[in-house]
């Protein structure tokens, strides 16, 4: 591949160079451009009173609770517990899956019996679960990280089974062919072929601990962005509830980044 | 030195049974390159893996002389996230045999087969060709004593498959290894062997040996005789086609 900084490149390669920057340019303005326009928009109409703010809230009231809650300083207290719960129950949740993976792809056996378990437990409503957790674990964080494990384990332990089913016969049959034991397979081929999987996985399991955190925060909890909506609900302080809901927003966006920059870096 | 002996086969399915081998015969000499050519779905593949004692016979015996074995397949399976020559470390690592020693023997190997300049590349670099050759000398890494090849040109156009199927002959004939070839394509076992097994539709047993000595050993030699053609014509009669 030829150095960018090249100059020998015909004119022809410079046009198309330039044309494939300002598209990327343009990109990204736009992508700032809307959530300037829907900001705006939004401080607009509540300022002129199109909208009732004590309803939809402002971007500005939002700025202003956020500063209100660090000065009081709760904001990093709530942003604290909700992280950690969502972290550990993660963590969790790829570990177990992923060992519970491992061993359903040992075990043909195993994986044929377990099979209608884990699709059914796929498709159960997690919250359903919400009265028999507060009963039997109480109401403290581990209520919250378990709500949060058992959202997202099951995709996790499906999706690693899948990537690992679906590693390449041939290699299989290499490995088989040097007198490979399973461990040896699994650790040598299986392991580092579906680190794409696993990738994939982890990107899957975030947004789900997410939901299972603030899920779990919602039935159980006295503190976390989710005790912080479900109390600015009920007593109808819906600049808090829109406060909560942003800092989300950047918490999982940015949780998400992380994982994405890892992942290009295992690519490379 | 590997020999079968009025070896059966039979595979369950919940179809059925199917015999895919029948009181099959034939003996691999040592530093022959033998080649055992059948139609389409004889039941090669199912020989090399009762060669190497991956499947177990039904009935009848397979005697190996000792030693180790080595398997080429069809496809090269080379492990993209591995350099080249982390790849042909794999089967150290695996026979747990990864010494110093070994591994620079590896890498003499490659070396003196033209693959120097590639050792720290990924796989994904190369060509069809090349990667085939890399997966030899991976099966060589481990100084197995025979060589099992899987229609290992079968993945490739026609003019790398010449190439790499002299390059191949050349490399195993310059160890003196002991191969086994399973292959549906006639003119390679000729062009590749010093003797060629001729087996008939499932269940496969044995039509016909023939020693092949015209030439002077290389492949290229031998497609240029006129017996070559001969010994064609004479294989394809007896394979039916």
């Amino acid at each position: 591949m030829k150095n960018k900084k090249d100059n020998n490149f015909s004119n022809e390669h410079k046009a198309y160079l330039r044309k494939e920057r300002n598209k990327k340019i343009i990109i990204t303005v736009s992508r700032i451009l809307i959530l300037v326009l829907i900001l705006g928009i939004w401080e607009l109409c509540a300022q002129a009173k199109a909208i009732d703010p004590f309803i939809t809230s402002s971007p500005s009231r939002v700025i202003k609770t956020i500063g209100d809650l660090y000065k009081n300083g709760t904001l990093f207290y709530h942003i604290g517990i909700t992280l950690a719960e969502t972290i550990a129950g993660f963590v969790i949740a790829v570990v177990f899956g992923y060992a519970v993976a491992v061993v359903l792809w040992w075990s043909d056996s195993v994986h044929k019996v377990l099979e209608p378990y884990i699709v059914v437990l796929n498709s159960l409503p997690k919250i359903a679960l919400g009265p028999l957790i507060i009963i039997w674990i109480g109401t403290g964080y581990t209520a919250i990280i378990f709500m949060t494990v058992i959202v997202s384990v099951i995709v996790c332990i499906m999706n690693m089974l899948a990537g690992f089913i679906a590693v390449d016969k041939t290699k299989v049959t290499l490995m088989k062919s040097m007198g490979a034991n399973k461990l040896t397979t699994l650790r040598k081929l299986i392991m580092p072929a579906t680190l794409p999987a696993l990738m994939n996985t982890l990107k899957v399991a975030v947004g789900l601990a997410w939901i299972g955190s603030i899920m779990g925060e919602y039935i159980v909890s006295k503190a976390g962005l989710g005790y912080l909506i479900v109390y600015g609900g009920q007593v109808f302080k819906l600049d808090l509830v829109m406060t909560a809901t942003f800092i989300l927003c950047v918490l999982a966006g940015g949780m998400y980044g992380i994982i994405a920059v890892i992942e290009k870096r295992f690519n490379k | 030195m590997l020999k079968f002996e009025n070896i059966t086969y039979t595979y369950h399915t919940k179809e059925g049974e199917t015999t895919a081998v029948k009181d099959l015969s034939f003996t691999v000499e040592d530093g022959q390159f033998v080649s055992v050519i059948g139609p389409s779905g004889c039941g090669k593949t199912t020989i090399l893996s009762l060669a190497a004692g991956l499947l177990a016979p039904s009935s009848g015996e397979v005697i190996r002389g000792g030693g180790e074995f080595g398997y080429m397949l069809q496809r090269d399976a080379l492990f993209p996230w591995r350099s080249v020559e982390k790849n042909i470390f794999l089967p150290l690592e695996v026979k747990k045999r990864n010494t110093p020693e070994m591994r620079e023997k590896a890498i003499a190997l490659a070396e003196k087969y033209g693959l120097k300049d590639f050792l720290k590349k990924s796989p994904n670099q190369l060509s069809g060709g090349m990667r085939q050759r890399v997966a030899l000398i991976r099966t060589l890494s481990a100084e197995p004593d025979i060589l099992m090849l899987d229609e290992p040109f079968s993945a490739l156009d026609y003019q790398t498959r010449l190439e790499v199927c002299d390059d191949v002959q050349g490399i195993i004939k310059g160890e003196k290894k002991t191969a086994l070839l399973v292959t549906h394509d006639i003119s390679e076992a000729i062009a590749l062997s010093d003797k060629v097994v001729v087996l008939s539709a499932r269940p496969a047993r044995v039509v016909a040996e023939h020693m092949i000595e015209f030439g002077d050993g290389s492949p290229k030699k031998r497609r240029e005789c006129p017996e070559f053609s001969q010994t064609f014509e004479i294989l394809r009669k007896e394979l039916g086609i």
